[in-house]
């Protein structure tokens, strides 16, 4: 008896191991970030880094200003999200009050279907499509630039976006709806004034679900965006948060006040992320509360 | 009806017909074009071969094949992590702390994004014992942890209490409990996550680019494993960003579209063939 019972006991300890691997992971990841990020920090200072307007990492005089960074991503995600939101969210209404079933089906795997095309399909048409079509249009010399990226990004949030706003809107209870349409509200203004006002933590979340991505994309980005280390304008070739790390990684070499930037423009862009996570997991535990 | 009220629904119903339209003919759109532009590009040499300098010609074999070879490796290395911590959470956690903490972990995975995963993964692991598939299948065995996990809690839940009751009560330990009754309850749960998985690493490149690194050489899996190489979509930035190859990144493109849509038919047709089992 008292064999089965250690063996049990074993048994489980293994499994609530297994079940630590995840916050282990997460502490790995902060602890590793935070360890290498502080560094390049401290020896550029933090308000240098964090303010200063130029970036030049392999001149005479190396310059590790971050600011264009952060404006363009700061910049780039407001756009995609000016642009994604109110399409995923009138799709959304669509999907989950309007279409029919057969309806629902197909377009619900038409954007299960954009969710899955990886970023760089995306990044290889817009290279394609976007780009040249932009400086056709607009007459500039480059059309790789902040106004590519925003496009690119707010096609790739849109699946998100619709989704989440799609779960939040089943969500709502039957009877709101049909209270509403007894006292002589037509179908539509229901949906929009009833339905939406009542689902609308989801949809704040599924805003920041769409905000987390479009931080978080590096690849589309780097193919259509220049990456050019300029303040953002529309029109002219920027690089994100995420790209800054990814376009100088692969040539910095390890241990040199450059490689040691990089980390720390990383920290900078996961303290952002947690923050968008922070915000959305409140709108979720709102939404289960209610 | 007031003219105000008539036009407030007319507006709201041409932007519901204009939006959706607009993501179903994105969607479209960027099928086509990348059909139209790639599939005439896929031949067999480009499919069978290696990219080779004297022969002038570039062959995606090698990267087919890492994509395989990772897929593998990750799939073996995250699917005891996931199925174990979701094993935990639904039938040993007794301490709802201890849930919380696990699961919030586990949101915070699932929203970091992937670059940050590559930059830990090279810290992590490429430093350690070098670039190499292995450490990109590491990096994102961390990456679809969550995913896992989630599918597979979502599908022990659905398993009736009444049979874990049946099973202690004819006098079976925790475990044989574990192994006999809920295991095979959440078969689907683990099917779904593992295919979820498969089409996020299949579309997986930033985590990669400085974890696995971007040979094109022809491996077998175990050498594979250990030394560097690219994946398909890997394959398909260095083409067109570094070299100009954009025939060959449309060809790539259009495969990866290809294995999307039969990853996520086989995922409505695995959910629909349990969800028809499970109510007979």
């Amino acid at each position: 008896m008292k064999k089965k019972q250690l063996f049990e006991n074993a048994v489980q300890a293994i499994f609530l191991l297994l079940g630590l691997v995840t916050v282990g992971c997460v502490l790995l990841i902060t602890v590793y970030l935070i360890v290498s990020g502080i560094p390049a920090i401290r020896e550029i200072g933090l308000f240098n880094f964090l303010f200063g307007k130029e970036w030049a990492s392999t001149a005479e005089e190396p310059k590790y200003g971050i600011l264009p960074f952060i404006l363009t991503s700061v910049y780039g995600t407001a756009g995609a999200i000016l642009i994604g939101v109110p399409v995923g969210f009138f799709t959304g209404v669509f999907v989950s009050k309007i279409a029919g079933k057969r309806t629902r089906a197909v377009i619900e795997s038409a954007v299960n279907l954009l969710a899955g095309i990886p970023s760089v399909v995306y990044g290889l048409v817009g290279m394609l499509v976007l780009v040249p079509g932009i400086s056709k249009i607009f007459h500039v010399p480059d059309g790789a630039s902040l106004l590519a990226a925003i496009f690119v990004l707010s096609v790739m949030i849109l699946p998100g976006i619709i989704k989440v706003s799609v779960t939040a809107l089943d969500a709502v209870p039957k009877e709101y709806e049909d209270a509403s349409l007894a006292l002589g509200a037509t179908p539509d203004e229901t949906f929009f004034r009833v339905s939406v006002p009542a689902a609308r933590s989801g949809i704040a979340a599924a805003v920041v679900l769409g905000v987390g991505r479009a931080v978080g994309e590096a690849m589309a980005v780097m193919m259509v965006a220049g990456n050019v280390a300029n303040m953002p304008s529309l029109f002219e070739s920027v690089r994100f948060l995420t790209t800054a790390v990814a376009s100088e990684m692969a040539y910095s070499s390890p241990g040199s006040l450059q490689r040691n930037a990089l980390f720390s423009i990383a920290l900078v862009l996961f303290l952002f992320i947690m923050l968008i996570n922070a915000t959305l997991n409140c709108f979720l535990k709102r939404n289960r509360e209610k | 009806m007031k003219k105000k009220r008539k036009l407030y629904v007319f507006l709201v119903r041409a932007a519901m017909y204009a939006c959706t339209a607009l993501t179903v003919f994105l969607l479209f759109f960027l099928l086509g074009y990348v059909f139209i532009k790639g599939i005439p590009h896929i031949t067999w040499e480009l499919l069978s071969t290696k990219p080779s300098y004297l022969a002038d010609r570039i062959g995606i074999l090698p990267d087919i094949l890492n994509t395989i070879y990772i897929i593998l490796a990750t799939l073996v290395i995250v699917l005891p992590l996931g199925v174990g911590a979701a094993i935990y959470l639904t039938e040993y956690a007794k301490n709802r702390k201890t849930v919380a903490v696990i699961e919030y972990a586990a949101e915070t995975l699932s929203g970091i994004p992937s670059v940050i995963y590559g930059l830990v993964g090279m810290l992590l692991f490429s430093n350690n014992f070098g670039t190499s598939l292995l450490a990109g299948a590491l990096t994102l065995a961390i990456m679809n942890l969550p995913t896992v996990m989630r599918t597979t809690q979502e599908s022990l839940k659905t398993v009736p209490q009444s049979y874990r009751e049946g099973a202690f009560g004819l006098g079976a330990g925790k475990w044989r409990v574990i192994r006999t009754v809920v295991l095979p309850g959440c078969v689907d749960g683990i099917i779904t996550g593992c295919i979820l998985s498969v089409g996020r690493i299949l579309g997986e490149s930033a985590a990669l680019l400085f974890t696995a690194g971007f040979a094109h050489v022809l491996n077998g899996i175990l050498t594979g494993l250990t030394s560097p190489g690219a994946t398909l979509t890997v394959a398909l930035y260095v083409y067109a960003k570094e070299e100009g190859e954009f025939g060959v990144a449309f060809a790539i493109a259009a495969i990866l579209m290809i294995l999307t849509l039969l990853i996520n038919l086989s995922a409505t047709l695995v959910g629909k063939y349990f969800a028809k089992r499970r109510n007979a």
